[in-house]
């Protein structure tokens, strides 16, 4: 992945965790994620640790569920030697790349090994991504009957320019098909939209979210499109093959798909996100944002115990000889600290619906409050009923509110 | 052909008669220093395995630049017709913010060898520096040189040359520095055509500072010209302009290396070492006289140099600020005419504010600076003096816009000066034009051999400090010369332009303009800052007020997306580092009201980049 590289520590190969991890464990949730570095094609625009057929070098995707459930079975017992109490994962997510590549008989697999090693609440979310067109009726089924609860679409654009753009295969029209059987499958559907590609017009965009409204999912995630360095779609803008997004038009993007959700009965409960109920919400994603305790399965994958981040090799190929090797994939990990963690807090909780409560920011924050509600950055009511909310225009400004929050 | 002085004529003791003092009057690349050198080999004063490639140009600078800054003076022994002479060059700074300093080298001397690019004809510094050598009364010698180059023309040059001084083409000698060909011919020359010096050996002692120079190892070196009378080792001396009294504790010749001697006397140029440190208190163009049996007249022509550009010079990182200061501090030492004071800026921090004698000498000492001292640096626009009188009848000096009255102004006047432009006939429209659109008059036009026209102006100084010389030379293909000298100042509606951002004042970017410039001054620099002002989450309104009254404004319309709304899924890091990176970002952000400018964005502004871009 690209991106700045991170200054830590190199991960102890036995995985084996500090002390300081056990501090509140009983007030934290545990969450597992499981990445799957598989896709037929890399899209132009997508710097996520993934990889195609050709750049795999040895590594096997017929492999893969027993590789990952051997880390599985290591994360089980790391968290139990390190003295945490016994917590069932309430939430696990199957990432990408795309984990639909894979056979659905290996998706079952792995959660199988979580149920088996970690253990599952009985409620818990279970969710996976998907590629439009790399499911079908029977594939969503089988997982539904494995105890999967959701699945999480990437429509990105219903305009077939847009998704040429991007790179994206799959046939729009397939969406609401494979909605549909989702939802009779017995699973919750969520569908990932992508605002801001160039060449996207305003009128693409209301194409592209009415079509995914159309679909009544449960919950829908809006990202608008990044740049990211080292990236095929970087390179295209750099030599003006393509133009670069628009911010302001980025903005009116992000305005509008607030507008229709809210008017279609969906609430933000994330700068990027929102959900028909709480109930759609996604859990696993909110304790990313609450700072909760996750394990992440797989190369590249990163994790969260008590203050605890680490991450994993990032090739298949050195992650497999890992696991065969029977130590932590782990490349590298760094200790948060207590400065650290509440500049985290604050970053994450921010963005979302329910906020801070600004009773536990540090004084500088509770003064700049007052300036955020002047600049109409923070809603007013609900700074009065002691949490911090952003207003639309402060969604858009976030980065700038966390940094006048964490000066 | 002449030989090498057998055995050279002993300092402090040399009949006037047998003394000739000359410097060399050329453009900046028409080959003096090699001129020099070669004149150096030929007398023998340096053994060719020595040579240092322009001998005389001591610092790296300069041997790069290819001009002289700072001049020295060489004694040579040169025979002719069986008597041997002690020949003194003068080397003489090359450029048009030095004028003083040359003056007080062609004070110093009987004669001139005009030297002139036998391919590129004499160009305007030099014609007014060959002015101001006929004006004092010297025996000038014409010469052209780089005759063995393949473009050479000495025919039509020596024609050009004729008619400017008088005589006959064929007294114009041909020299080529580089083979030392009629090199010796024009040693011979300066012996049978430049007067011998002049003076009275019994009356008190009177020598003129040509030059001084300040060296990390014996303070400072004062050059003098000895009129009248006699100094000696141990005497103890003293500088009429300040009665100081020195003791000297060295006195001697260069040849060119530095050599004690018994004294000098009537005629002589030298050396003299006094343990002081600072040049400012060994002033060019100051008589030198002895503390026992001191003159009572000074030697005329003494002025303090006085700065006629400013500029604030500001560290690009803010703490290179003292590091700027200890160089202005050394490089003071050996320069007279710089001066400085501590000055703040909203927009560019803590610098100072120079004072210089022109533009090339602002140029030097930013580059030397940037050279010798590794500091980065920005330069405001330069600016003038301006005498402001208010309508309370209150007179103040401006040299910094930010000093300009508030309130009614009576009057202002600016410096102005006298303009020489030496070009192509073809340009002469052009430069016309140019010089029309900078409020120049036209005093004069001439022609020189067939093609070449000398235009004369009167202009505001302000007008020239401000890239008028990059526009002569784009206009003109590079062959247009340019050389100005003070003349006075003159009333003119001239106005303070201010620039707003958010309504508040950005002090470095204020500038005194005349009334009908400043519209388009002001639309100049919103533009300019509209493209490098990032958008805020505000609006910034960008304006350009002379006093109350808006002229111009432009934009910068509010951000309205600062979101990193992407999914990183569990990658907290990341995102964390992204942040941390933003707010590293903002730190550097200098504060204009509530508004973040990034300093490359003032500096950007300040340097035109906008447009430079754009061009491409």
């Amino acid at each position: 992945m690209a991106g700045p590289q991170l200054i830590a520590d190199p991960a102890p190969l036995d995985g084996a965790l500090p002390g300081s991890v056990l501090d509140g464990a009983d007030a934290r949730m545990l969450s597992v994620y499981l990445h799957v570095p598989f896709c037929r094609v890399r899209c132009g625009y997508c710097d996520f640790n993934t990889y195609t057929a050709t750049e795999l070098r040895g590594a096997k995707q017929s492999d893969y569920a027993s590789e990952a459930s051997a880390e599985v079975a290591f994360a089980g017992a790391t968290l139990r030697s390190s003295g945490l109490p016994a917590r069932p994962a309430s939430t696990v997510f199957f990432g990408g790349g795309t984990p639909t590549l894979l056979p659905a008989g290996d998706l079952v697999r792995m959660l199988e090994s979580v149920r088996t090693s970690i253990g599952l609440t009985t409620d818990a979310e279970i969710t996976t991504e998907a590629n439009p067109d790399s499911v079908d009726a029977d594939y969503l089924t089988t997982l539904a009957d494995a105890g999967f609860t959701r699945v999480s679409f990437g429509m990105q654009s219903a305009v077939p320019h847009v998704l040429a753009t991007l790179e994206r295969t799959h046939d729009p029209d397939r969406v609401p098909l494979v909605v549909e059987w989702a939802r009779r499958a017995g699973l919750q559907v969520s569908v990932d939209l992508i605002y801001g590609t160039p060449g996207e017009s305003l009128d693409d965009w209301t194409r592209s979210v009415d079509a995914a409204l159309a679909t009544n999912p449960d919950h829908l995630s809006a990202y608008s499109l990044i740049v990211e360095a080292g990236t095929k779609l970087a390179r295209q803008i750099k030599s003006g093959l393509v133009s670069q997004p628009d911010e302001d038009l980025q903005a009116d993007m992000y305005e509008l798909v607030d507008a229709k959700l809210e008017a279609a009965g969906f609430s933000w409960y994330e700068v990027s996100n929102w959900a028909k109920g709480p109930e759609s919400r996604s859990r696993h994603n909110l304790a990313y944002w609450q700072s909760q305790d996750w394990w992440g399965i797989g190369p590249g994958a990163h994790s969260h115990v008590g203050g605890v981040r680490w991450w994993n090799v990032k090739h298949p190929a050195a992650y497999a000889g890992r696991m065969s090797d029977g130590v932590s994939p782990g490349a590298g990990r760094e200790t948060l600290s207590a400065e650290t963690r509440e500049l985290e807090r604050i970053l994450l909780l921010s963005r979302t619906r329910d906020g801070i409560l600004i009773s536990t920011l540090p004084a500088d924050a509770r003064v700049a409050v007052a300036g955020l509600i002047a600049d109409n950055l923070v809603n007013a009511e609900a700074a009065l009923r002691g949490r911090v909310e952003l207003t639309l225009r402060g969604r858009l400004l976030a980065d700038a509110v966390v940094r006048r929050l964490t000066v | 052909m002449s030989p090498k002085a057998v055995k050279a004529l002993e300092p402090a003791a040399t009949d006037p008669s047998f003394i000739r003092n000359f410097c060399i009057i050329a453009h900046i690349d028409h080959g003096k220093s090699t001129l020099a050198d070669r004149m150096l080999g030929v007398t023998g004063a340096v053994a060719d395995r020595d040579m240092r490639a322009q001998y005389l140009d001591r610092m790296d600078i300069e041997r790069e630049r290819g001009i002289t800054i700072k001049s020295q003076a060489v004694r040579m022994p040169w025979e002719l017709d069986g008597q041997t002479y002690a020949l003194n060059m003068i080397d003489t700074p090359g450029h048009v913010d030095f004028t003083y300093e040359v003056s007080r080298s062609l004070a110093a001397c009987e004669g001139a060898i005009l030297l002139v690019d036998a391919a590129q004809g004499i160009e305007a510094q030099t014609l007014a520096n060959l002015y101001l050598a006929m004006e004092n009364d010297l025996e000038i010698i014409p010469v052209l040189n780089k005759i063995d180059l393949p473009a050479a023309d000495p025919e039509k040059y020596a024609k050009e040359l004729a008619n400017l001084i008088g005589g006959s083409p064929d007294d114009v000698l041909k020299v080529s520095g580089k083979t030392g060909a009629g090199v010796e011919e024009l040693l011979d020359r300066v012996v049978q055509r430049i007067p011998n010096p002049v003076g009275n050996p019994d009356a008190p002692a009177r020598a003129m500072i040509f030059d001084s120079v300040y060296d990390t190892y014996r303070g400072v070196i004062t050059y003098v010209r000895m009129i009248d009378g006699h100094l000696s080792p141990r005497e103890r001396i003293q500088m009429m302009s300040t009665r100081a009294v020195h003791e000297l504790l060295e006195i001697g010749v260069s040849s060119p290396e530095p050599s004690p001697t018994k004294g000098l006397g009537v005629g002589e140029v030298g050396y003299l070492i006094t343990g002081v440190k600072d040049v400012r208190q060994s002033k060019v163009g100051d008589t030198v006289t002895t503390a026992a049996k001191p003159s009572t007249e000074a030697l005329p022509g003494y002025t303090d140099p006085k700065p006629m550009v400013f500029s604030g010079l500001y560290p690009i990182d803010g703490s290179d600020y003292p590091v700027l200061r200890d160089a202005l501090d050394k490089l003071k030492l050996s320069d007279a005419s710089l001066n400085y004071e501590p000055e703040t800026s909203v927009a560019l921090g803590f610098g100072f504010r120079c004072g210089f004698l022109g533009l090339l000498h602002l140029e030097i000492v930013t580059e030397r600076l940037e050279r010798e001292f590794n500091l980065d640096l920005i330069a405001t626009a330069p600016s003038v003096t301006y005498e402001v009188t208010t309508d309370d009848k209150k007179t103040v000096t401006v040299t910094n816009p930010s000093e300009f009255p508030g309130g009614k102004i009576a009057s202002v006047e600016e410096p102005m000066v006298k303009v020489g432009i030496l070009a192509p006939k073809d340009y002469v429209g052009t430069i016309m034009e140019l010089c029309q659109g900078r409020r120049g008059a036209l005093l004069g036009m001439e022609y020189f051999g067939e093609d070449r026209v000398e235009l004369r102006y009167t202009m505001p100084l302000g007008e020239i400090v401000f890239d008028f010389f990059d526009h002569l030379k784009s206009r003109t293909q590079g062959y247009a010369s340019l050389d100005y000298e003070p003349s006075g100042a003159q009333t003119a509606d001239l106005v303070k332009v201010d620039i707003l951002l958010q309504g508040e004042q950005v002090d470095a970017f204020s500038a005194i303009v005349h009334r009908d410039k400043a519209y388009a001054y002001g639309v100049l620099m919103t533009e300019r800052l509209k493209k490098l002002i990032p958008r805020q989450q505000f609006e910034v309104p960008i304006q350009a007020a002379i006093g109350a009254r808006i002229i111009a404004r432009e934009s910068v319309r509010a951000m309205r997306k600062d979101v990193l709304a992407k999914c990183y899924g569990g990658d907290i890091s990341r995102k964390r580092k992204l942040l941390e990176k933003q707010k590293e970002g903002k730190k550097r952000m200098k504060m204009v009201g509530r508004v973040e400018v990034p300093q490359e964005a003032f500096i950007a502004a300040l340097s035109g980049e906008t447009e430079t871009k754009e061009k491409k």
